[in-house]
Formats: structure tokens, C-alpha cells, sequence
């Protein structure tokens, strides 16, 4: 009953709004050709015109100061500092562009809004103006450019030594498994030839021929000592997926057939991150949404959302199927020495099969 | 209708003097303007296709997992209980991607405008082969309807992103759309490309060889140089995109390895070795970058065309606009490799993809600023087309911006794939493209309807859309700086991301007012193809030649001579002219010196 009455009011208001309209159009006086602009509509669309310019500046502002604490905390990695600075050196470029070029366009849009009898002036080329808009961008483009390839050879360049921790990253549907190289270092062969060997115990498919193999630990939770360069060696067995760590500026595709490769020194330890201001208020404030969102859940006479608390994130970023958006595993950075306590109590490869 | 008096015309045209019957004035026509409305209207109907796909799956992202009877009522079995499921969550992305891309941006805008420009700006009487030009409406009519069919394969249509990367693509066991929906996907889209190129060639050879006397190539239209660049970019580009479709059904159907290798998959190792996806990315993007501007060129020809004939003012800078198509043009089949930085390839050529990648911005640059200076003490006549042009150059600028980001590798790093890049593309080719279409529909829609569109209607449907598409896009660039990666069916997976839920639905609220106002516009296209008021034969008093050829559509397009040509086609305001306006047919006068340029 509600819904037809609610049909019937909705429908009497646009029969008024259609009458309405009908008689100002009737009441209007008959102009020729009315669908080509007149003076009043250059006059109004003119000062929407700048409005709009005031509306692009309000939403830039209102969105960070909205929601300027949603984005990612300072990163937790050696070249992720560097990353942090090019990108606010390329956000200052962005944004000044884009305050002056939005200014000057809407400003005219509304300026030189037409009228009758006025005639534009005749302004058809200056050599002179169009080098210098040439020349702006070629310079700053420069700087950028220089910068970014000097940082990218930096980040990119993986040179093995012996310091160094290697470990792989194997990405399957939907899951993520690391493996560590053990005592010696060294990854030991694998395919996906070998996966169903072992009653399929052999969960990256490590080559049981190769004797570097037996001391490797595969596990699912990906454990890094802070302060030591970590290379990580990637792998997939069924489709492309994307190994992302936000937080440590880092990301790899896993591509089925071939090993790919990215390096980074972890800097911050899971427990130091928690203290920070930054994380501390973003927890309080996820679980304050969490804590109404469970309100509604448990009138609902569901389970309560547990409280959250901060892990850094390995997340799958290429599409990779219906389970993609949950292709997660916990990354705990910690002391190097929590770090060898904890894979000495993992089972290498050579116990797992025994 | 008009059927008569056309049919009194078409008698006295010269040289065609065969009788129209319904079935080859309207369906098989090989007339060039009767063809881009056939573009437009099949163009206009996937795109509400595929915004509608937008609109379910943002209701997806900002309510995650809630039932809505919507879902059920479009979705049917794929929403159980009115929550859409993951598979077609997904599948709605791709061929949302996968419409407005190619269907949309490239056959409803390129198709549609090149048709009826080319001939009519050029001084032609219709393009170099009628025949081609029909076969390639009808091509991209049956890759539409394949692409649509799709939609109703049992297990779903193709959902491994527009991109379709293999193996994803390539392994049935993957993902359910990836066995029949992904076989009529590339079929589709083997026809696409087919009916594409035949377009592409038509449009050169027409541009090369039919201009009329003294239609010299320094005094085309921008419109008419986009649109040929755009060709060129497309007979360059989409072969390889052919050919990377058809290794792929190779692949996918007769059992070899280009694409793929040392797979597992549901407790099998298959048989497959020596093949590289990486190989596959590249043949894609070497399409899939240029068609970035094989989208964008054609909106901003039309910009181009639009903002001077509104302005009353030249373009300023034409030579330099030409040559910043051309440069483009140039360095667009040299940057693919900016989708590519973190796909495994050598970071050496991560450099070199940065490098070109950024020298893009210069000429975009240029663009920029020489629009804003056409601006510059005009007289603007602020008509809907108008207002979409500049709304053009706003959006290409915010969204062409944060390319800068997005092209440097390093940067590229962190923001690559996340809801950054969805924001950054939708402004720079999406909404600027739309926008462009949008100008062009409202600008030569009396040269193709022969009436006028309703500027109320025009007005509401600009200003709300340019609100939301700032609405809707602004707040995404935090989603990604946030972190979030795109073509996740929800981020609830993730606590971490938990305070991202109001930004979403912020999002989806300015898309569904958005998805509204396109009612207004289409509601305003419809009424005013019947009931529009008539149009005079050149209602925004323009230059160039489509606007001497009578109101009424003729084959032949003019009756008796082709006019000549004797100026560029921006003589607006010429000092020592009474009228605001010099069409490109008027001779010089006495003294009067064109404009080098």
C-alpha cells in the first residue's frame, strides 16, 4: 500500500514539474533557432564556469583533509624513503600544474563568456609563448625524469651477496607460500613437475635430486629480519599474480615459466610499527567502524568482528581469478634474532619428506 | 519523413542515379552519413551497456555482500540471494572495460565522426569505397552482437580483465569465464579489428586522395587531422592485437605454448612449455597503448573544432597542434612498455619505456595550453558542445597529470594496478573521450538529424556529469594511494582497509547520479531525432565545409559543384570581415593575406 501511494506521489510531482516546464516554455517569448546559446545562457554558464573552478579546489582540499589519513605511512624500507620523496617532489609538480592550469581555463571559460556584438580578437599563433610552454615541461620533465631513473636503477638492481636473506615467494590460487634457502644460501631446483611428489608434501615443488634443496623451510607466513637486505625470488604455478607489499614500496609479478626478482631492506618491525602515531590512529579509527559494524551484525544475531590489529600485508594485485580479492599473507618483520629463533623451529625440506 | 524530398535529390544527383530502397538506404547503406549515424546509435546503445555494468558493480563495491533485488533482477542465478557472486564481479569489469574501450571510445566515436566528417569536411562526395565502409559497420554490428551474446554463455562471459593476460585466459580451469564467454570474446574482438582496420584504410585513402580543390593537407580541420592520425595509429597497432588474439586461441585450443609454460592447475600438470605471458603483454599493449589515443585523438579533434568555431577565434597554434598530434602519435607506439614495468621484463627497459613515456607529457602540454589560449579574449558562445569541450581539457589535464606518477617506473612501483591507475585512465581517455563524444553529438546533431537538441537538457546533462566525474574519480586516486588494488570484489578481506568503505560509497553516490544524467542526455538524442526544432543550415556559424552541403542529406553530399577551398578553416574574427566568421569556400578578398601558418 505504502509503495503505491509513494508511486502515485512521485508520479502526481513529475506530472507538476512536466506542467510546469510547459508553461514557462509557453510563457517564454518565441525566439528564433532558441537552441543556440543566447547572452543569458553565456551569462550563467559563464559564472557555473567558475564555480566549477571553485568546486575542483574544494573537493582536492575536503579529500585530504577527509581523507588524507587513509593513505600509506611513511614505508618501512631502505629504498622506500627514497620512493616517498620522488613522489611528493612529483605531487608539488602535479599540483601546482593543476591549480594554475584549471585557474586559467575556467577563469576564461567565465571571462570571456560571450555577448552579442562583441568580436573575439584575432590571435592566431606567438612562437614565442608556445617555445616557452615547450620548454617548462621538457625542463621539469628533465629533473623527473633524471631523478626517477637514478632511484628505479637503484631499487632494481639485485646483486647477489652473501649477507643478503633469499627467499621465494610462491604464488598459487589463491594463496601465497615463501620458501627460505636454508643454511647454504641457496634455493634448491624446483618445477611444478615435482608438486605431486611426496603424497603432494612438496608444496613449491622443490627438485628432491637436488641436495641444495633439503635445508629449505617453506612456510605460509612470510617472516624478515629488519635491517637486512632481503631478495626475494618469485614464482607462480597456475596464473600471473602480482606480489605487493605496499608498505615496503614493493611489488613483483609472479609469472608461471620464469623467476622474477625484487630487493629490499626491511627497516621498521612490526612491533615498532604498531607504536607509531600514524598506525595508531588509523587502528582506533578501523576499529571504531569495525566495533558499529558489529553493533548491526549481533542484532542480526551474528559473531562480532574481532578487533584489528596491525600486520603488514602481502597482498595479490593481478587479477587471478573469483578469489583474487583475498589472496593475502602476513608479513612480521622482527629482530634478527627473533628472526633465527623462529625459522630454526621450522621443518626444512628434508624432514617434511621423510 | 523526408523520404520524398530525398528521393527527388538523389534523382538529380549526378552519376547515382540507382533507386534507394529501404533495405540500402537504411540497413545496407554505403552512404558515409547515413553509416556514422548507424555507428553512433549502435555505439550509444553499448555504452549504456556498459555503464549500466559500471553502475552494478560500484553497488557491489560500496555495499559489499549485501542482498539488493537489483542484482537479482539483472543477474539472476549469478546473484544468489541478490549478492553478486566473485565470477561475475569480474566478468562485469572486463566487458565493462572491454565496451566502452573498443565499442564505445573507439567504433561509437571514431566510427561515428570520422564517417561523417571526413567526406563532408574534406569536400568529398562520400569516402573511397562505399562497399568497405559498409562491410565495416556490419563487422563491428556482428562483433557487438557476439560480444553481447556472450553475456548469456552459461558459465559467464570473459572475466580475466580487458586485458585478458594468460595463462588466466588460456586455462578453462582458471576461472569459469575463461571457457566459452573468452572464446566468443576473441572472436569478437578478431571481427573488431577486422572491421576496424577496413575503417582505418577508408579513412587514409579518403583523406589522402579526395580532398577538394584546394583543400591543401596545412588547411584541414584538426578534426579531419586526428581523425587521419587516429587511423594511421590504428592500421599500425590493432594487427598485432590480432595477431596476439589468435596465437592466444591457438593456445587456448589446439594445444601449443606461445603464452604459456610450467603450469599447474587443479591437481594437473599441464603440458605446456617454453611460452612467456611477458610475451603476451607485450603484443597486447603494443595495441593497447596506442588505442589510449586512437581514443583520445578523435575527442580531441573534435575539442579542437568546437572550441575554435565557440570561441569565435582561431585555434591558436595550429601548426604546433598538428605537429603535437604527430608527436603523439609517434610516441605512442613507443611506451607500451609503461604497463609493463613490474611484469618481470628488464628493468634496463623500464628506463627506456620512462623515458618515452614521459616525453608524452610535452605535447600533451602543448595541447593543454594552446587550448586555454583560444580561449583567451574570445567570445565564448557557451553551447552544450562547448561546455563539453572545456570540460574535456579540464579532465585531460587532471587525469594527464598523474601519468607523471604513473610513467615514471619507480613511482610506478607502488601504484600500479591499485584503484590510482583506475582514476588516472578513467579522467585522461574515459571521461575526456566521453566528453568528446558527447561534444561532438550535441555540435553536429543537427548535420546528422537535421534538427536541433534541446540546450536546457544539454546544459543539466553537462553540469551534473562533470560534477560526479570529479565526484566519482578524485576520491579513487586516495583508494590507491591507500593501497587498495583494483579488480577486488570487496575490500573486506581486509581489515587494514576498513576505513575505506565511506570513500566508496561516496564514489558509487556520485556514479549513480552520474549514471542518471546520461538518461537526460539520451532521453534529449531520442525526442530531439523526432520533435527537435529544425535547424538552420549552419546554426553555430561555423568554417568548415559540412556546413555549405544542404540540410537535407543528399548521396553526393553537395548538389552540383563541390565547393573550393581558398582559407584555413579558423578565419573567426578576421579583422576586416563583417562577420564574426570566414567559411573555408569564401575566395580571399582583394589584399586580404591568408594566414601562414
Amino acid at each position: 500500500m505504502t509503495i503505491l501511494l509513494t508511486l502515485t506521489v512521485l508520479a502526481l510531482i513529475a506530472i507538476a514539474i512536466w506542467q510546469i516546464t510547459k508553461i514557462f516554455q509557453l510563457s517564454q517569448p518565441k525566439k528564433v533557432n532558441t537552441q543556440v546559446a543566447d547572452d543569458d545562457d553565456n551569462r550563467w554558464n559563464g559564472q557555473l564556469m567558475f564555480a566549477f573552478l571553485i568546486f575542483i579546489y574544494a573537493i582536492t582540499l575536503f579529500s585530504f583533509l577527509k581523507w588524507g589519513d587513509v593513505l600509506l605511512p611513511d614505508a618501512s624500507s631502505e629504498h622506500g624513503l627514497e620512493y616517498d620523496n620522488l613522489m611528493w617532489i612529483s605531487f608539488a609538480i602535479i599540483f601546482f600544474t593543476q591549480t594554475i592550469t584549471q585557474a586559467l581555463l575556467h577563469y576564461f571559460a567565465y571571462k570571456y563568456r560571450g555577448e552579442k556584438g562583441k568580436k573575439a580578437l584575432f590571435y592566431a599563433d606567438n612562437d614565442r609563448l608556445e617555445a616557452i610552454w615547450t620548454i617548462i615541461p621538457v625542463i621539469a620533465l628533465a629533473g623527473l625524469i633524471l631523478y626517477g631513473l637514478y632511484t628505479w636503477t637503484d631499487i632494481m638492481t639485485v646483486e647477489e651477496n652473501d649477507d643478503a636473506l633469499v627467499v621465494e615467494l610462491y604464488a598459487q590460487q589463491f594463496n601465497w607460500k615463501a620458501r627460505y634457502a636454508g643454511e647454504d644460501g641457496v634455493l634448491g631446483d624446483s618445477n611444478v613437475r615435482f608438486l605431486l611428489d611426496f603424497d603432494g608434501k612438496n608444496l613449491v615443488g622443490i627438485d628432491a635430486t637436488d641436495p641444495n634443496g633439503f635445508d629449505d623451510v617453506v612456510v605460509q607466513e612470510l617472516h624478515l629480519p629488519a635491517g637486512r637486505e632481503v631478495i626475494f625470488k618469485m614464482r607462480s604455478q597456475d596464473v600471473l599474480h602480482s606480489a605487493y607489499m605496499p608498505h615496503f614500496k614493493a611489488q613483483m609479478n609472479c609469472v608461471p615459466g620464469m623467476i622474477t626478482e625484487f630487493a629490499f631492506v626491511p627497516t621498521v618491525t612490526t612491533e615498532e610499527m604498531r607504536q607509531t602515531e600514524d598506525i595508531k590512529a588509523k587502528v582506533n579509527k578501523i576499529n571504531a567502524i569495525r566495533r558499529e559494524n558489529s553493533l548491526a551484525l549481533v542484532a542480526k544475531g551474528e559473531e562480532p568482528l574481532e578487533p584489528y590489529i596491525f600486520d603488514y600485508l602481502l597482498l595479490c594485485n593481478k587479477i587471478c581469478g573469483a578469489s583474487h580479492y583475498n589472496m593475502q599473507m602476513k608479513i612480521i618483520v622482527e629482530t634478527p634474532e627473533e628472526f633465527e629463533k623462529w625459522i630454526t623451529n621450522q621443518q626444512t625440506f628434508a624432514e617434511v619428506i621423510q | 519523413m523526408s523520404t520524398a524530398a530525398a528521393q527527388v535529390h538523389e534523382e538529380e544527383d549526378h552519376g547515382h542515379h540507382h533507386k534507394e530502397t529501404f533495405i540500402t538506404k537504411y540497413i545496407f547503406s554505403q552512404d558515409h552519413k547515413m553509416i556514422s549515424k548507424q555507428y553512433l546509435i549502435t555505439g550509444l546503445f553499448m555504452g549504456i551497456i556498459g555503464i549500466a555494468m559500471s553502475l552494478l558493480f560500484r553497488l557491489q563495491l560500496a555495499w559489499p555482500e549485501q542482498p539488493m533485488g537489483i542484482m537479482q533482477v539483472l543477474l539472476g542465478k549469478w546473484a544468489p540471494d541478490g549478492v553478486m557472486d566473485p565470477n561475475v564481479y569480474l566478468a562485469l569489469v572486463t566487458i565493462h572495460g572491454t565496451i566502452m574501450v573498443f565499442f564505445v571510445l573507439t567504433a561509437g566515436l571514431s566510427g561515428t565522426f570520422s564517417n561523417l566528417l571526413i567526406p563532408l569536411q574534406i569536400g568529398a562526395r562520400d569516402m573511397a569505397s562505399g562497399l568497405l565502409n559498409m562491410i565495416s559497420y556490419w563487422l563491428f554490428f556482428l562483433s557487438s552482437i557476439i560480444m553481447l551474446a556472450s553475456l548469456f554463455v552459461e558459465a559467464g562471459p570473459a572475466a580475466a580483465g580487458w586485458t585478458i593476460y594468460p595463462p588466466l585466459s588460456a586455462l578453462p580451469q582458471a576461472q569459469p569465464g575463461s571457457g566459452l564467454g573468452m572464446t566468443l570474446w576473441l572472436v569478437s574482438m578478431a571481427i573488431f579489428i577486422a572491421s576496424s582496420l577496413l575503417g582505418s584504410l577508408n579513412y587514409i585513402v579518403t583523406v589522402l586522395n579526395l580532398r577538394t580543390k584546394g583543400m591543401t593537407m596545412s588547411r584541414l580541420p584538426l578534426t579531419i587531422w586526428a581523425f587521419f592520425i587516429t587511423a594511421v595509429i590504428g592500421v599500425v597497432s590493432f594487427p598485432v592485437l590480432l595477431s596476439a588474439a589468435l596465437l592466444l586461441i591457438m593456445d587456448r585450443s589446439f594445444g601449443t605454448s606461445f603464452f604459456l609454460s610450467d603450469i599447474f592447475i587443479q591437481g594437473e600438470v599441464l603440458h605446456y612449455q617454453g611460452g612467456s605471458p611477458v610475451l603476451y603483454e607485450h603484443l597486447f599493449w603494443f595495441l593497447g597503448h596506442p588505442e589510449v589515443y586512437i581514443v583520445l585523438l578523435p575527442a580531441l579533434g573534435i575539442t579542437s573544432e568546437i572550441i575554435a568555431t565557440n570561441s569565435r577565434k582561431p585555434i591558436f597554434g595550429y601548426r604546433a597542434m598538428v605537429a603535437s598530434i604527430l608527436a603523439i602519435a609517434f610516441l605512442s607506439t613507443i611506451v607500451w612498455g609503461h604497463h609493463m614495468f613490474i611484469s618481470g621484463m628488464n628493468p634496463f627497459l623500464g628506463s627506456v619505456f620512462t623515458f618515452t613515456t614521459l616525453l608524452i607529457a610535452i605535447p600533451s602540454a602543448v595541447k593543454a595550453f594552446n587550448y586555454i589560449t583560444t580561449l583567451w579574449k574570445g567570445n565564448l558562445q557557451l553551447n552544450p558542445a562547448m561546455l563539453f569541450s572545456i570540460g574535456l581539457v579540464s579532465t585531460f589535464i587532471s587525469g594527464g597529470l598523474t601519468g607523471i606518477i604513473l610513467g615514471d617506473s619507480t613511482l610506478d612501483i607502488n601504484v600500479h594496478d591499485t584503484y590510482f591507475v583506475v582514476a588516472h585512465f578513467h579522467l585522461v581517455m574515459g571521461i575526456s573521450a566521453l566528453y568528446g563524444l558527447f561534444a561532438g553529438v550535441y555540435h553536429w546533431f543537427p548535420k546528422m538529424f537535421k534538427r536541433m537538441m534541446n540546450k536546457n537538457l544539454g546544459y543539466v546533462h553537462f553540469w551534473v556529469t562533470a560534477i560526479c566525474a570529479y565526484g566519482v574519480f578524485f576520491p579513487m586516486h586516495f583508494i590507491g594511494m591507500a593501497g587498495l588494488p583494483r579488480r577486488y570484489y570487496t575490500n573486506t578481506a581486509f581489515p587494514y582497509f576498513d576505513d575505506l568503505a565511506n570513500i566508496n560509497v561516496v564514489i558509487t553516490v556520485f556514479a549513480l547520479i552520474a549514471g542518471a544524467a546520461q538518461l537526460v542526455f539520451l532521453y534529449n538524442f531520442i525526442h530531439s531525432i523526432f520533435y527537435g526544432k529544425p535547424t538552420e543550415q549552419n546554426p553555430w556559424r561555423s568554417n568548415t565545409l559540412e556546413w555549405t552541403a544542404p540540410i537535407e542529406h543528399i548521396h553526393g553530399n553537395w548538389e552540383g559543384k563541390i565547393p573550393e577551398v581558398h582559407r584555413w578553416a579558423y578565419d573567426y574574427s578576421k579583422p576586416g570581415h563583417e562577420e564574426d566568421f570566414v567559411p573555408q569556400h569564401i575566395p580571399l578578398k582583394e589584399g586580404e593575406e591568408e594566414l601562414q601558418h
